[in-house]
């Protein structure tokens, strides 16, 4: 029986010790009006080999494409060790740190997590993850609120240059609350908030969120929005890209005072893309707001022989204690992933993770210079930028990037549906993964496609 | 001794980065990054050798027994981790087109069949994350569906007192007040208490089955005929799916809504505290509400539908699919199983909690519901222990560390008094459990003869009993520095 080591011998002298016949006798307070009839829809069981087969067949079938999609997960390079150690048993089929004298490895990784994310965000204290940077930025939306002293408002002022996905999922996971997420319009000439077309009286509002970078790749003058909603009383949400933090200054350095929350999407840093999941996300905060933290959180301590050791603490914020009243519902979070990235940004190390980021940077400069050296293809936006860019074309992105895949090039993210009013555009992103060779490809296809496209639209005409 | 604590300033693993580029001068002075990230600099053997050894501090079920009631800390079996590693899964990126997805897609699809027939729902959304987001998701499908029929007056959902902490938390996430309804002495719902609380007010009442007293609730039809007289829905919380696994299912009891947890009952693995995968099922009634994306067939190709093809739907939970790779190793789980398999995860999980129930009990330990049949788990009180030797919970659970075995779910649920919830799952064997046995007979002789050595326990782990008094009020949470 797979997976089931009985005997049957063993299940014999297990009946008599209950003293039942069989082990239907042990469903005998369910109903018999309620018993299941037989499955359907689940197939037989097969060997390991032959599920094995299946599923290289079908891995084998999604391919290998090379990738310049960004938009929220990245292709980085993982050092080989990363995942070989995350998949040691004893981290991969452990569970939630509840008896810490038997979970102290889980433990003393995830203080190690902590000290390394508030390292990197320069906050001072970090929890030990929520699900994905989406819902880590609903739910730093629901801490604000809970936060914010010198505001009761429920609202929330997002740009729109924030990933629409987040604001989708901020919303779902909000409103229920009563908490409304307001949007603030973005610059179409340059693709940033203009710091001088703020609202003058934007009334009271809980929180800004402030994206790095932003959904359409450019930085944001992360100062000036600071300080405009700490004039306003209102806290400020940072959602960053991890990695950009190691070239751009952190949340705690933006404006006179630094952000108050800072959240966003761990993928970066050691997690596959696999289809969007799972990834983990990262949430740290000021001292002053800690207690409204939502998430386990670990400190370090004591034995009773004065031996250090670390612990799940601040229970008290959490739902098996308080129930109704929790910070958040969270239970199960993405602790697997937390070891994937603390082993990840262990051995990258201080100088790592900066070079991974001056490369990815460099690298989407030369995407950049390549591709708007052909003809048709433009910089949307004029100004700094981290990894991603938008790209304007003078025709319909849609069939561009089907003949780009049919070449297995993902060519970008086709942003006329989330952003119409910018025309036919590309979002598109390299990482440190993308070669010279590998930008040369995506330049040459491209440049092929667009010939083709330029003769169907002007067929050359016969000479006669 | 920490990874920082390892660290020389100028050490790097080159072989693990880009060359780099120094040319920043497009990018603003004041954006620029002035400041060290914090990251250790140790070499990768430091590294490799410093997470391997922590990870021996461990337990964990591949190494000890692990009978923590309500988790189902079942063998994760090694292929499905392998097999949902493979590149081509790893690769993709979650917006490449879903033609370059079909065989991801194919899996979830019939991941998702599977599940609609194991617990009799209509339709189902593997997008929620864990168990808790599961909930969420629920509650907010029971919300939707009471406002689109104006129907506006409920503000109210019911929880047993014994509740896992998620339910009242996730209902109030939702936007509702809770009310509790306590249990009767017999384990089950107390059902006069339900019907004197009942009324136009209630939006639905969320409810696990097998309880987290674990004993099958008796008179569930009786209580969905209740509420769903005045109007209200049934949420079910499927931690406890295991024990009825092809046996009983959600949809036949009259639950509107479950969500379930393949990190327990699918055997994906709990990685120290997830990812786990809480995907929901719907009756008719609730399927335009489901979270998106969701997976559909045409009979040719698979694609995810969002809120274009599902505008009632509650929306997005997270920016793609939801743990997909946790997804991939719940798929190949039930098809290593198939439906033979299923029904014996609940038989023997079930076998093996009565066997361990009644040797525990011949061994002088009382159980909370003798009266009761296991299901797949069940809760013994300590209460006399701790009134007559001074020796509580805690001690044994801290005891059984010792003795090489992982405590079981201690001082939940709240209304039984110095419980353990022991939960041995249907993939150990019998000796294991007569161990295990035999340890907590040992601490009961010790407890007696000795208490203060129980007390002191653990003697054998990395650390002995912490100072959580201390970790709470001088918050230490992260390194600064030696």
């Amino acid at each position: 029986m797979p997976y089931i080591p009985h005997t049957k011998t063993e299940i014999k002298s297990m009946l008599d010790a209950i003293g039942v016949e069989s082990i239907d006798d042990l469903f005998d307070e369910i109903p018999a009006s309620l018993r299941a009839g037989d499955l359907t829809e689940v197939p037989v069981g097969e060997s390991e080999m032959a599920v094995s087969r299946l599923m290289h067949e079908r891995a084998a079938q999604d391919g290998q494409s090379l990738c310049f999609l960004g938009a929220g997960a990245y292709e980085h390079h993982i050092p080989a060790a990363v995942w070989e150690l995350t998949t040691r048993g004893e981290f991969y089929t452990a569970y939630t740190p509840y008896q810490a004298e038997a979970s102290q490895g889980t433990l003393q990784l995830l203080y190690e997590y902590q000290s390394m994310m508030t390292g990197l965000t320069g906050m001072d204290v970090s929890n030990a993850s929520l699900y994905d940077g989406a819902s880590a930025m609903a739910e730093a939306v629901l801490m604000a609120v809970r936060a914010n002293r010198k505001s009761k408002s429920k609202r929330v002022l997002v740009p729109g240059t924030v990933n629409p996905a987040y604001r989708k999922t901020a919303h779902a996971i909000v409103h229920h609350q009563g908490i409304t997420l307001e949007q603030l319009d973005y610059d179409q000439q340059t693709g940033v908030l203009d710091i001088n077309k703020l609202p003058t009286e934007p009334g009271d509002f809980a929180a800004l969120i402030i994206p790095l970078p932003n959904f359409l790749g450019r930085l944001e003058d992360l100062d000036a929005l600071t300080d405009w909603a700490h004039q306003h009383k209102a806290l400020v949400i940072a959602v960053v890209n991890p990695v950009a933090l190691g070239l751009i200054k952190p949340p705690s350095e933006w404006g006179e005072k630094g952000a108050d929350i800072t959240c966003g999407e761990g993928q970066p840093l050691g997690i596959p893309m696999s289809s969007g999941g799972p990834y983990y996300g990262f949430m740290a905060c000021t001292q002053a707001l800690v207690r409204q933290m939502p998430g386990r959180i670990i400190g370090r301590t004591v034995d009773l022989d004065g031996k250090t050791g670390y612990t799940l603490t601040l229970q008290a914020r959490e739902q098996h204690i308080r129930r109704s009243r929790a910070t958040s519902n969270i239970c199960t979070n993405q602790g697997l992933m937390i070891t994937a990235s603390t082993i990840h940004m262990a051995i990258l190390g201080e100088q790592g993770l900066g070079k991974v980021a001056s490369q990815c940077h460099a690298n989407t400069r030369s995407l950049v210079k390549q591709l708007t050296a052909l003809e048709g293809v433009s910089l949307l936006f004029e100004g700094s930028y981290f990894h991603e860019v938008i790209l304007r074309f003078e025709v319909p992105v849609k069939d561009i990037l089907k003949s780009m895949t049919a070449q297995n090039i993902l060519a970008g993210l086709d942003l006329s549906e989330a952003y119409p009013e910018l025309g036919n555009c590309l979002l598109v992103c390299a990482t440190e993964m993308r070669s010279e060779q590998d930008i040369e490809r995506y330049a040459k296809k491209l440049e092929n496609i667009l010939l083709r496209n330029e003769s169907v639209k002007c067929p050359i005409k016969p000479k006669w | 001794m920490l990874i920082f604590e390892k660290s020389e300033a100028g050490r790097t693993v080159a072989v693990q980065a880009p060359p780099g580029d120094t040319d920043h001068s497009d990018i603003p002075e004041s954006l620029l990054r002035k400041t060290p990230v914090g990251f250790p600099e140790v070499s990768e053997l430091q590294a490799v050798r410093h997470y391997t050894r922590l990870s021996q501090k461990n337990f964990s079920i591949d190494t000890h027994f692990y009978p923590l009631g309500s988790c189902t800390m079942k063998y994760n079996p090694r292929a499905c981790n392998t097999l949902a590693m493979l590149p081509g899964f790893l690769s993709r990126h979650p917006l490449a087109p879903d033609s370059l997805g079909q065989g991801v897609l194919a899996c979830l699809y019939e991941l998702q069949e599977m599940l609609k027939d194991l617990t009799g729902m209509q339709a189902v959304s593997l997008t929620p994350a864990a168990g808790a987001q599961g909930e969420f998701a629920g509650m907010a499908m029971i919300r939707a569906y009471h406002d689109a029929r104006e129907d506006k007056e409920r503000t109210e959902v019911l929880v047993p007192d014994a509740a896992h902490g998620t339910n009242p938390a996730s209902a109030v996430m939702c936007g509702y007040a809770v009310r509790e309804i306590p249990t009767a002495a017999n384990g089950d719902v107390d059902v006069d208490a339900l019907r004197k609380v009942v009324g136009p007010q209630t939006a639905g009442i969320m409810l696990t089955n097998p309880s987290t007293v674990g004993v099958f609730e008796r008179r569930i039809e009786e209580i969905a005929g209740i509420v769903h007289e005045a109007g209200g829905l049934l949420y079910y919380d499927g931690a406890n799916l295991n024990a009825i696994l092809g046996k009983v299912r959600p949809g036949d009891m009259g639950f509107d809504v479950i969500h379930m947890n393949l990190h327990k009952t699918f055997s994906t693995p709990h990685g120290g505290g997830g990812p786990g995968a809480g995907p929901v099922g719907v009756s008719e009634r609730l399927v335009p509400y489901l979270p998106v994306p969701i997976v559909d067939f045409d009979g040719n190709d698979y694609s995810l539908l969002t809120t274009k093809q599902r505008p009632d739907s509650i929306g997005h939970l997270s920016a793609f699919a939801g743990n997909v790779g946790v997804l991939l190793r719940a798929y190949i789980y039930a098809r290593l199983l198939g439906r033979e398999g299923m029904l014996r995860v609940s038989e023997y999980a079930t076998l093996n909690a009565n066997y361990l129930m009644a040797r525990l009990r011949e061994k002088g330990f009382e159980l909370a519901y003798p009266e009761r049949r296991a299901t797949h788990e069940f809760i013994v009180t300590l209460k006399r222990e701790a009134k007559e030797l001074g020796v509580n919970t805690m001690d044994f659970a801290k005891r059984l560390l010792d003795y090489g075995h992982h405590a079981p779910t201690t001082y939940f649920p709240l209304l039984v008094p110095e419980c353990l919830l022991i939960e041995p799952t249907e993939s150990e064997d019998k000796a294991t459990l007569d161990a295990f046995v035999e340890a907590m007979a040992k601490i009961l002789v010790e407890a007696t003869d000795n208490p203060e050595k129980v007390k002191g326990a653990p003697y054998t782990l990395p650390v002995r009993r912490l100072d959580d008094v201390r970790a709470a009020r001088e918050l230490d949470l992260r390194w600064q520095g030696s």
